[in-house]
C-alpha cells in the first residue's frame, strides 16, 4: 500500500487586492503518493499555479495569503514524521524547498538569473542544503548536467543561460530541481513553452526520473495529452476548486464532471475527422465572481434549476474516485468525503 | 573581457580628439581680438602683441592645434596669465581636494541610498518604504547651499562637533604627496590629521552627497522592484536560499545597471566642481579654481579645466561601461 508523500486538505489560498477578496484557490484537497505522478489539469486560470506555490510557500505576499486548510508532508525516506507546510516556520520552509519539495517553473527562458553561471545555480542549490567542498559541489554539478541530458557538460557548467535553448534551460532547471534528490517534485506546466519535439523530450526525462529516483511529482498542465503520458492519477480543477479526482484511466476514459467531459471532448482525436475541434463554451470566471450555485454551471450542457442555486460538494463515485456534481446527488442527500 | 576593455579604450581616441577641438575652440572663437579681449579695453598694443606672440595667437590655425595637442600629450596645459605659473602644477591641488570630497560624498550617497532603496523595495508600502522615499523626495529638492548652510549652523555652530571650512588645519598644514589629504596623512603616518582631514569632508561631502543619494535611493528601489517580481528570483527563492542571498547577491546585481549609470552620471558631475558647496565650506576644489579663472578672464586656466573636467567625465563613463560588461555577460560589444 503507498502512502501519501503529500497530502492538501481544503486549502484556501486568497489575493487580498483593491478589487477586494479573490479566492483564487478555494478549498482545494488532494494528495500525492509515493513516487507517483499526480496530474493537476484543468484551464487557464483555474488556480493551478497558485496551488502549487502554496505548497513551495511561495505566494507574494502582499497581496496573496493562505487562508485555510493544512498542507502536510510526509518524510517518508526519513523519519515519517508529518509536518503542516502552512504552520512551519520560514527557516524549516527554506530548508524543505529545494531539498524535500523542489519545483520547475513554465518559463525556462526567465527562469534562471541571467548573471551566473548554470554551474553557480545548480551548485547553489546543493550548498543551500549540504555541506560540500567545492570541488565535490562542481563535479556534482557536472554530473546533474550530465543526468538531464546536456551535452558537454564539463563545458556547459560555465555558460550563462542566455548561451541555452529553452529546452536546454529547462533542463537546467530540471537539474536544479533534482539537485538534492527531492521527494515531491512540482512542475508547473514545464513544456508549454517549448515546441513539440523538446517538449516530448522533457517529458521523457521527467519519467526517466520518476522510475530511477522514486521522485514522485506533481504535474500541473492544462494538457491532457501530457496527462495522458505521463500520470497515475488526475486532478481536474475548475475555478479554484477541484472537481473531480481519479486514476488516469478513469478520468480518460469514463469522465463523469461534464466540465471534464468537455476537456475530453475537445482533444484533437487521430482517427476521427471532426470539421470543427470541440471546445468548452465560454471562458473560465474571474475567481470570486461566482458566488452562489456551481461555478461551472454557466457553461454546462447538462445544467439544471439545482446547479444556480447551491454549490455541489465532493460526492465519492467509486473508489478513488470522486466528482463534485449533482448529476450523481439526489436531492436532500450529503455525502461527504 | 580585455578584447572588450582594449576595444573601448581604442574608442575613447575620437572622443578625446573631439574634446581637444572644443576646448582649443574656447580661446580661438572668441569673437573680436581674443588677446584684447582677454587684456580688456586699456590694454596697449604691445601688451596685446605679446599676448599674441605667448599665445601663439599669431601663427596659422593648424598649427596652433598641433602644438595645443602635442603639449597636451606631454601633459602641459600652458600657463595661467594671472599667476604665470604653469597650470598642470596650479591645477592638481584643487583636482585633488575635488576628487577626494567627491569620493566621500559619493560612498555616502551609494552606502545610504543603495540600502535604502533595496530595504525600500524588499519592504514595499511599509512605514520604512514611506519614510525613506520622502527623505529621497526632499533630498532631491533640497537646495544644497541651504542645506550646506543649516548643517554648520547646526553641526559646526551650535555643536561645534564638525569644522565648517576648509580641507584641514591651516596651522597643521598635511605635507602633500599626492594632494589627497587621506592618502597623505596616511603615507605620513599621521592618524591625528588623518582624523582632523575626515572630519573636514563630513560636512561639505554630506551636502554634496545628499542629492545623488536621494536618486539612488529611487532608482534602487524602482529597479529593484522589477527584479524582485522577476521569475529568477522565484526559482531562487524555490532553491530554499536564505533572503539575504535572494536580495543582495541575486536581487541588488541584477538591479544594479540602472543604479551604476546613475552613480556615473552623479560622480561625473560632482568632479565637474561644485561651486556653491565649494563656496559655502571654502573648499579649494576645481569649481572655485575655474570660476576664479573666469573672474579675471584667464582663458587658459578656464580651457585647461574644462578639459580636465571633460576627462574626468569620459574616465567615469569608461569604468562604468567596464563595470557593465563586467557585471553582465550578456554585454558584449
Ligand atoms: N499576484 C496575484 N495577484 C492577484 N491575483 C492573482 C495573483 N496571482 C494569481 N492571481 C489570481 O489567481 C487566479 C489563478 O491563477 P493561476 O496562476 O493559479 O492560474 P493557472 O491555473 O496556473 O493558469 P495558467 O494555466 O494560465 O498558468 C488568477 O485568475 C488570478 O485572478
Ligand atoms: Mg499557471
Amino acid at each position: 500500500m503507498k502512502k501519501p508523500v503529500l497530502e492538501v486538505n481544503h486549502l484556501k489560498t486568497h489575493f487580498f487586492t483593491d478589487r477586494g477578496e479573490i479566492p483564487a484557490v478555494d478549498d482545494v484537497s488532494f494528495y500525492i503518493n509515493e513516487g507517483e505522478v499526480l496530474g493537476i489539469v484543468g484551464e487557464s486560470g483555474c488556480g493551478k499555479s497558485v496551488t502549487s506555490l502554496s505548497v513551495m510557500g511561495l505566494v507574494p505576499n502582499p497581496p496573496g495569503k493562505i487562508v485555510g486548510g493544512e498542507i502536510l508532508f510526509r518524510q517518508l525516506s526519513g523519519n515519517n514524521n508529518e509536518e503542516d507546510l502552512v504552520k512551519v516556520s520560514k527557516k524549516r520552509m527554506r530548508q524543505i524547498r529545494g531539498n524535500q519539495i523542489a519545483m520547475i517553473f513554465q518559463e525556462p527562458m526567465t527562469s534562471l538569473d541571467p548573471l551566473f553561471t548554470i554551474g553557480f545555480q545548480i551548485i547553489e542549490v546543493i550548498k543551500n542544503h549540504q555541506r560540500i567542498s567545492k570541488k565535490a559541489a562542481r563535479t556534482k554539478a557536472i554530473d546533474l548536467i550530465k543526468l538531464v541530458g546536456i551535452p558537454r557538460a564539463e563545458e556547459i557548467v560555465d555558460e550563462y543561460p542566455h548561451q541555452l535553448s529553452g529546452g536546454m534551460r529547462q533542463r537546467v532547471m530540471i537539474a536544479i530541481a533534482m539537485a538534492c534528490d527531492p521527494e515531491v517534485l512540482i512542475a508547473d506546466e514545464p513544456t508549454t513553452a517549448l515546441d513539440v519535439t523538446i517538449q516530448a523530450q522533457i517529458l521523457e526525462l521527467m519519467k526517466k526520473l520518476n522510475r530511477e529516483k522514486g521522485t514522485a511529482i506533481m504535474m500541473i498542465t492544462h494538457d491532457l495529452g501530457v496527462v495522458a503520458e505521463m500520470c497515475d492519477r488526475v486532478v481536474v480543477m475548475y475555478a479554484g476548486k477541484v472537481v473531480e479526482e481519479g486514476d488516469v484511466r478513469t478520468i480518460l476514459k469514463s469522465p463523469q464532471h461534464p466540465y471534464t467531459q468537455g476537456l475530453i471532448r475537445s482533444l484533437p482525436k487521430m482517427h476521427e475527422r471532426e470539421s470543427r475541434l470541440y471546445s468548452i463554451p465560454g471562458n473560465v470566471p474571474k475567481p470570486g465572481s461566482i458566488t452562489e450555485g456551481c461555478r461551472f454551471a454557466a457553461r454546462c450542457d447538462q445544467v439544471f434549476d439545482r446547479c444556480y442555486k447551491e454549490d455541489p460538494e465532493l460526492l465519492t463515485l467509486n473508489e478513488g474516485h470522486t466528482c463534485r456534481c449533482f448529476l450523481y446527488q439526489k436531492e436532500g442527500e450529503a455525502l461527504h468525503v | 573581457m580585455i578584447a572588450y576593455t582594449i576595444r573601448r579604450l581604442l574608442m575613447l581616441i575620437p572622443v578625446l580628439v573631439g574634446m581637444s577641438i572644443v576646448t582649443f575652440a574656447i580661446i580661438h572663437f572668441i569673437p573680436g581680438n581674443p588677446a584684447r579681449i582677454i587684456l580688456g579695453d586699456q590694454a596697449t598694443a604691445t601688451a596685446i602683441a605679446n599676448l599674441e606672440e605667448q599665445l601663439g595667437l599669431n601663427r596659422p590655425f593648424y598649427v596652433q592645434y598641433f602644438s595645443y595637442v602635442f603639449d597636451l600629450l606631454k601633459g602641459d596645459l600652458g600657463t595661467s596669465l594671472r599667476t604665470n605659473r604653469a597650470i598642470s602644477t596650479e591645477i592638481w591641488p584643487h583636482l585633488a581636494a575635488t576628487i577626494e570630497l567627491t569620493m566621500f560624498a559619493m560612498i555616502f550617497a551609494i552606502i545610504v541610498g543603495v540600502n535604502a532603496g533595496i530595504i525600500s523595495a524588499w519592504k514595499q508600502n511599509s512605514w520604512f518604504d514611506y519614510l525613506s522615499m520622502i527623505i529621497a523626495l526632499i533630498g532631491v529638492s533640497m537646495p544644497i547651499f541651504w542645506l550646506g548652510l543649516m548643517q554648520q549652523w547646526i553641526f559646526a555652530q551650535e555643536l561645534g562637533w564638525l569644522p565648517a571650512f576648509g580641507r584641514g588645519n591651516p596651522r597643521d598644514p598635511v605635507e602633500t604627496t599626492t594632494h589627497l589629504y587621506i592618502i597623505d596623512s596616511i603615507i605620513n603616518g599621521r592618524t591625528d590629521q588623518l582624523w582632523t582631514s575626515f572630519k573636514h569632508l563630513v560636512l561639505p561631502g554630506i551636502a554634496l552627497g545628499t542629492i545623488p543619494m536621494a536618486i539612488i535611493a529611487r532608482m534602487t528601489r524602482s529597479s529593484m522592484l522589477e527584479v524582485l517580481r522577476s521569475d529568477y528570483i522565484r526559482t531562487i527563492e524555490a532553491k530554499g536560499s536564505r533572503p539575504l542571498s535572494v536580495i543582495y547577491r541575486h536581487g541588488f546585481k541584477n538591479a544594479v545597471i540602472p543604479v551604476l549609470t546613475v552613480v556615473g552620471l552623479q560622480t561625473g558631475t560632482l568632479l565637474g566642481g561644485a561651486i556653491l558647496t565649494e563656496t559655502i565650506f571654502s573648499w579649494p576644489g576645481i569649481g572655485r579654481y575655474v570660476y576664479e579663472a573666469i573672474g579675471t578672464r584667464d582663458y587658459p586656466v578656464i580651457q585647461s579645466g574644462i578639459l580636465v573636467i571633460a576627462f574626468m567625465f569620459v574616465i567615469i563613463n569608461l569604468i562604468v561601461d567596464l563595470l557593465y560588461s563586467y557585471i553582465d555577460p550578456r554585454i558584449k560589444y
